[in-house]
């Protein structure tokens, strides 16, 4: 579904060069959920927008549903970090799920249904007609989440969505996306620099290292299907997953700081 | 503070810059001559520029640039005093300011070359006359500012200040008036850009000393290209008004810079 | 709000108007200055001036044709400013090469070239509507520029990752992201397009407001004169009331970030 075949990124500028991005090899099979791991500023953005086709590789291919990515493929869905920005503000909730959908050239009816639909799956219902910026943070990732939906992408591609909510909330969010992944099944890439919420998420989990980024590790995650955040945060298994996540992360810091020391 | 580092793209806007101009000029030397444009429309850039550098020596352009800048500089003075001081009453007694609200909101708007006539009548074709109409507009500008500009006083920090027993002259030194700087500025800018407009205004239309009143003599004595010399002298005095003020309010402000750059994210 | 606060915030906008109205109808009713006529004498001629004559009304024959005359180059400075704002800001390199000659021609006070297009054009309704296009082009045409250029990036990528481009994308993305700095311009438009409106009737024409008012000065038709300038200061004061009823609808999203801004600390 989602083959990344030696991505290499490197960002000139007139005195020097910074490679973000060194060798990226991994895939996602269709109907995966996996999550991208990695420590503060190895690239995860940069990494996202070449998987989104919104900037160029140095080096490398990048191929959606078999076909290598020059642009935002269209069968994609992109959810941001920083939601605020995201929304379209002079829109209501309602218009900015609808929007993607005019430009798709979807019917007035079938648009109407999705963003009901859509609404109604991330729990915002009673609030189409609101605008973003009277929502809470949380609500407002809500609305990013049901725009997504709502374009019924192939692929689904989340960075750090949740890095600027609090805890609770965050909890709340972590639990929506595993009830739509397992209800719709929709391919997911879900960037994040949290392990726990990387383990807790995951099928799966690629462990990037730091910058110049290599993929570190690449591990399943074989945790039940259903997750709890209780219970399963409680499993033995969570905690040995999750400490060899973190194992990686810490030496690869560690080469880095090495690297750099030398 | 350190100056902005010399980044790839800075010549290359100047370069751009230089060379927008640089075509701007040509184009207004050739397509005259290549269009075959007649002289009293639109001449080529070199005949406007010699009969400028005809005028430029002559004593009466001389007199003539001095008032439009005295007229200038004297009206936006007037204006700034008036309204930073009004501004600041106004705006930090709350009742006072819900009493004025209807009546600047209704003076405001009011355009004052409507005053034109009163002027003239009134204050004659001299320099008084000119002065009441830049003062009037400019100083809704400076007025208006700078009640905004006291209006956005964080009320912690007036709290704070109270507490610590500062009295009513102290808040308004150390709380009220740095907030309200950047906005006085702001007004400035606009009033600096509003005055210069009213005094070619004034000197147009009621004929006092200045550049208008030598723009008007020159139109109606048919000498299109000295027309066009004085306005590009009026482009020229504008945009010294606006480099001017823009770069002292940079320097006045460098340390509110990245405050008044915070924009909702 | 309660009806006691209702009231009484309708006391404070009617208080101080009506006390103003109150004092001038009170202060010049005996006056025998020629220049102050009494404002009850004013008033009193006011419908005769201005309404008086069915179709040969003035507000037919000289209001009507101003307003025209301004909506219409107010209305095309505005599409060719916003168009070519779209265009200018949309590109780096094309902005880097323009920009300081539009700086040029924003700063000529617009006032000096009514002169020259009456050189150019004749004393007809074109020149006017282009003396008003020149003076309101460059405040929309460099705001626009301003709002294009500060798109924010991550709604641009959102636009792109799902597919939103060409005019959808100007529809639904850059016009709105840019309307807070239209709106500006077009603020700044509107009172330099009334000020342009009055100085080129007063300078050449044959009918218009503000050729009526300094007819009514130059005949020393005091009371009229005074009917005339009421009529322009209401006109200014309806078109910005007008203006400012758009702005708040057109930027009700704008104000509502603000103040969540604000109350979110």
């Amino acid at each position: 579904m989602l083959e990344v075949r030696g991505l290499r990124k490197v960002y000139t500028s007139r005195d020097r060069t910074v490679e973000a991005l060194r060798d990226i090899t991994f895939s996602v099979a269709a109907g995966e959920l996996v999550c991208l791991v990695g420590p503060s500023g190895c690239g995860k953005t940069t990494l996202l927008k070449c998987l989104a086709g919104l900037l160029g590789p140095t080096g490398g291919e990048v191929s959606v549903e078999g076909r290598p990515v020059s642009g935002p493929p269209p069968g994609m869905a992109v959810v941001f970090q920083v939601y605020g920005r995201s929304l379209f503000p002079w829109m209501t909730v309602a218009q900015n799920v609808e929007l993607p959908l005019r430009h798709k050239g979807r019917g007035r009816a079938e648009r109407r249904r999705l963003v009901t639909a859509a609404l109604a799956d991330v729990g915002l219902s009673h609030t189409p007609d609101a605008y973003p910026w009277q929502l809470s943070g949380g609500m407002q990732q809500r609305v990013a989440i049901a725009r997504a939906l709502a374009y019924e992408p192939h692929v689904m591609l989340m960075d750090e969505p949740f890095a600027a909510v609090d805890a609770q909330t965050r909890a709340d969010l972590e639990d929506l996306i595993r009830t739509l992944w397992d209800r719709t099944g929709v391919t997911t890439l879900f960037v994040t620099h949290d392990i726990d919420e990387a383990v807790y998420l995951g099928e799966r989990v690629v462990v990037l290292s730091s910058s110049p980024t290599v993929v570190q590790d690449d591990l399943p995650v074989d945790l039940p299907r259903e997750r709890d955040q209780l219970d399963t945060r409680a499993l033995p298994r969570f905690t040995e997953l999750r400490s060899r996540v973190y194992g990686e992360i810490r030496s690869a810091q560690r080469a880095a700081s090495r690297a750099d020391g030398a | 503070m350190s100056a902005r580092p010399a980044g790839p793209q800075v010549p290359r806007t100047v370069v751009l810059g230089a060379t927008g101009l640089a075509l701007t000029a040509l184009a207004a030397e050739v397509l005259p001559r290549a269009l075959g444009i007649p002289g009293d429309v639109l001449p080529p850039l070199s005949v406007i520029l010699g009969a400028l550098a005809a005028e430029l020596p002559t004593p009466q352009f001389r007199a003539a640039l001095g008032a439009t800048v005295v007229q200038w500089g004297l009206g936006l003075a007037i204006a700034v005093v008036l309204g930073v001081s009004v501004g600041v009453v106004l705006g930090s007694v709350p009742w006072l300011r819900r009493l004025t609200a209807s009546t600047v909101e209704f003076l405001r708007p009011i355009p004052s070359v409507a005053l034109v006539p009163l002027a003239v009548l009134v204050l004659g074709t001299q320099l008084r006359s000119a002065l009441l109409l830049i003062v009037y507009a400019s100083f809704w500008q400076v007025l208006v500012q700078t009640m905004y500009g006291v209006a956005d006083v964080d009320p912690v920090a007036e709290q704070t200040a109270r507490s610590y027993g500062l009295g009513r002259w102290a808040r308004v030194r150390h709380v009220l008036w740095p907030t309200a700087q950047p906005y006085v500025a702001t007004g400035v800018r606009l009033a600096a850009a509003v005055a210069l407009i009213l005094a070619i205004t004034a000197e147009l239309v009621i004929g006092s000393p200045g550049l208008g009143r030598e723009i008007a003599a020159a139109q109606s004595g048919g000498a299109t290209a000295l027309v066009y010399g004085l306005v590009l002298v009026t482009g020229l005095l504008g945009l010294v008004v606006n480099v001017g003020v823009r770069a002292l309010e940079r320097r006045l402000l460098r340390w509110h810079v990245s405050v008044r750059g915070e924009v909702a994210p | 709000m309660s009806l006691g606060g209702r009231l009484r915030r309708a006391a404070e906008l009617v208080a101080l108007p009506a006390v103003l109205l109150a004092a001038w109808w009170v202060t010049s009713d005996g006056s025998e200055s020629f220049y102050f006529p009494p404002l009850r004498e004013v008033v009193g001629v006011l419908p005769e001036t201005w309404f008086a004559g069915g179709a040969d009304a003035r507000i037919v024959s000289d209001v009507l044709p101003s307003l025209a005359r301004l909506l219409t180059g107010y209305g095309l400075a505005a599409v060719v400013g916003v168009g070519a704002g779209l265009l200018i800001g949309s590109s780096p390199t094309l902005r880097a090469l323009v920009e300081p000659v539009l700086e040029v021609f924003r700063a000529v006070p617009p006032p000096a070239t009514v002169p020259l297009l009456v050189a150019v054009a004749g004393i007809d309704d074109r020149m006017k509507v282009l003396v008003i296009v020149f003076g309101c082009l460059w405040p929309i045409l460099l705001n626009t520029v301003e709002g294009v250029r500060a798109v924010d990036p991550v709604l641009a990528d959102t636009c792109r990752s799902y597919g939103i481009r060409g005019p959808g994308r100007v529809r639904s993305l850059v016009l709105r992201s840019a309307s807070p700095q239209i709106m500006t311009g077009l603020r700044q438009a509107l009172s330099v397009g009334i000020i342009l409106m009055v100085i080129s009737e007063m300078f050449a024409a044959s009918n218009g407001i503000g050729f009526t008012v300094v007819q009514f000065q130059r005949t020393f038709a005091v009371p009229q004169m005074w009917t005339g300038i009421i009529v322009l200061g209401l006109l200014g004061v309806t078109l910005a009331w007008v203006f400012r009823a758009v702005e708040t609808r057109v930027l009700r999203w704008y104000e509502g970030i603000r103040s969540a801004h604000r109350s979110g600390g």
